[in-house]
């Protein structure tokens, strides 16, 4: 218990530097799967190309080896950037091509139906996509996304490891000052659970609010 | 390939000969973009002496190749290792968590519940520093637990997946409770599995490069040694290029064998009734990487 109350700004410092990478690198990973999405349901041959290649290289790349190029091997092209930026452009990436194979089986569950209904009805390709499919979409995808940012919160772990300042990280201090071990790890547990329940019941929350009712 | 793809999608039409013409331009105007990125990349590479002989001659000796080698044989051995015991744990922890006795079950949720909760990496460090076991078997016992949970909640999908009656018919022969499970449920539940859990081994061996963080000498070490500690002008980016393919291409082999098992068995009429969901997205405390 002494290590939390003696140490407790370490540790918050490490908390908040979990939940900065977590909602920084959710953000990217959103935005960035989201491109790669379209770029894989398009009617453009090149572009579905190159979302197909993203999502497969990625997803077949061990994260670790992933931070081991972005953050070392980066600043070799003299490209020298904060460590935690570094560090949310490999998470981020890492995750878009989770997110993005979630939001294009979320429009494949769209039935084709609602598409030729719509466009029966004189709606253009922005009408049919804004109103008719992607709500739809929206609604079935809420509990996969949720589940791939807890996964990126787990990750984000890993970037610890790289010395940025996050949750994991804290042990190497605490550790050299001469704390429980064991009591440090049961902290650190803790933290990481309060971040993944929070993200698990939003997004409870929201599917209450808009999910697919089954 | 301009025009679209012969599957329906609520998206858009099968495109006429006007919008045909559109995507051709759209398409052309992409890949340009496209080349030109790669272009630049491979123009940076150039700028900063990647392909200058010194930084690739390191290769061409027989102990850096050896020490690859080693590295790679030791990624296959946490693996393998790995593998073997999550499937293990995996299927010990499901026969308690579909126990008729209550607090086995209970024990078991928790369990499960707790290692899918936890980054793998903070057992993984737990095991090492706080317990003081060897790296190997540190990284091992981590990818086990959580892995193992992973696949138990797998197993027991799996099992709840085979049509009732199955059981009852089972039963109704005068089948003990261990001989339906072994005998009925697991092998018409373990066709079903196989791509899933393929594809969960996939996450196991994506996750032994977790072992370069606790100095495990796996394959990326091995790379980091070569780019670090020898002098021939930090041949750190020709490291990159030559480990990356090498891995994302074993992890890339597995998947598709995932796939290709998922497919062949989509045509087999036996199991198409039987449909086990993928592992990663879990219901309580989801986890996966």
């Amino acid at each position: 218990m002494d290590v939390l109350t003696e140490n407790f700004s370490l540790y918050g410092k490490g908390f908040l530097g979990t939940v900065e990478l977590t909602v920084y690198s959710s953000a990217l990973a959103l935005a960035l799967g989201f491109v790669m999405a379209s770029f894989r349901v398009a009617p453009v041959g090149s572009l579905r190309v190159l979302g197909t290649v993203w999502v497969t290289v990625l997803r077949n790349t061990p994260l670790t080896l992933l931070f081991f190029a972005v953050l070392l091997g980066l600043p070799r092209f003299g490209l020298v950037l904060p460590f935690q930026l570094f560090a949310v452009l490999a998470l981020g990436c890492y995750t878009s091509a989770f997110i993005c194979e979630v939001l294009r089986s979320g429009i494949n569950t769209v039935p084709t139906g609602q598409g030729e209904a719509a466009r029966s009805l004189g709606m253009t390709f922005g009408q049919t996509l804004g109103t008719v499919v992607l709500p739809q979409a929206f609604r079935s995808v809420i509990p996969p996304v949720g589940s791939t940012l807890i996964a990126l919160a787990k990750n984000s772990a890993i970037a610890g490891a790289f010395s940025v300042t996050e949750l994991l990280g804290t042990y190497r201090t605490l550790n050299e000052l001469g704390y429980s071990i064991i009591w440090t790890f049961i902290w650190i547990a803790v933290g990481y659970l309060i971040i993944t329940l929070t993200i698990s019941a939003l997004f409870n929350v929201m599917e209450k609010r808009w999910g697919v009712a089954r | 390939m301009t025009h679209s793809a012969p599957t329906a999608t609520a998206l858009y039409d099968i495109p006429g000969p006007q919008a045909r013409r559109r995507h051709l331009l759209y398409g052309v105007a992409s890949t340009a973009v496209i080349l030109a990125l790669v272009g630049w990349i491979i123009y940076l590479l150039f700028d900063t002496d990647q392909f200058t002989a010194e930084k690739w001659r390191p290769f061409q000796y027989k102990g850096i190749q050896e020490l690859l080698l080693r590295g790679l044989g030791n990624t296959l051995k946490a693996f393998a290792y790995a593998a073997v015991l999550s499937l293990a744990l995996g299927a010990v922890l499901a026969v308690g968590r579909l126990s008729v006795h209550r607090p086995v079950r209970w024990l078991c949720t928790l369990l499960v519940e707790f290692f899918r909760a936890m980054p793998v990496l903070v057992m993984i460090f737990f095991i090492f520093v706080a317990l003081k076991v060897h790296a190997l078997p540190a990284l091992v016992a981590g990818l086990t637990l959580y892995n193992g949970s992973v696949l138990a909640e797998v197993f027991r999908t799996g099992i709840n997946a085979v049509d009732r009656g199955q059981r009852e018919a089972a039963y109704a022969l005068g089948m003990r409770k261990t001989q339906v499970m072994t005998f009925v449920l697991a092998p018409q539940a373990v066709r079903a599995m196989l791509p899933t859990i393929i594809s969960q081994l996939v996450v196991a061996l994506k996750d032994t490069s977790l072992g370069y963080l606790i100095t495990y000498e796996e394959f990326l070490h091995a790379g980091k040694l070569i780019a670090s500690n020898l002098d021939y002008d930090l041949p750190f980016i020709p490291v990159v290029m030559v480990i990356s393919p090498i891995y994302i291409g074993m992890c890339m082999l597995l998947s598709w064998f995932a796939t290709w098992v998922a497919r062949r068995q989509r045509r087999n009429p036996r199991t198409e009734a039987v449909g086990v969901a993928p592992a990663e997205p879990g219901k309580l405390l989801p986890g996966g990487q």
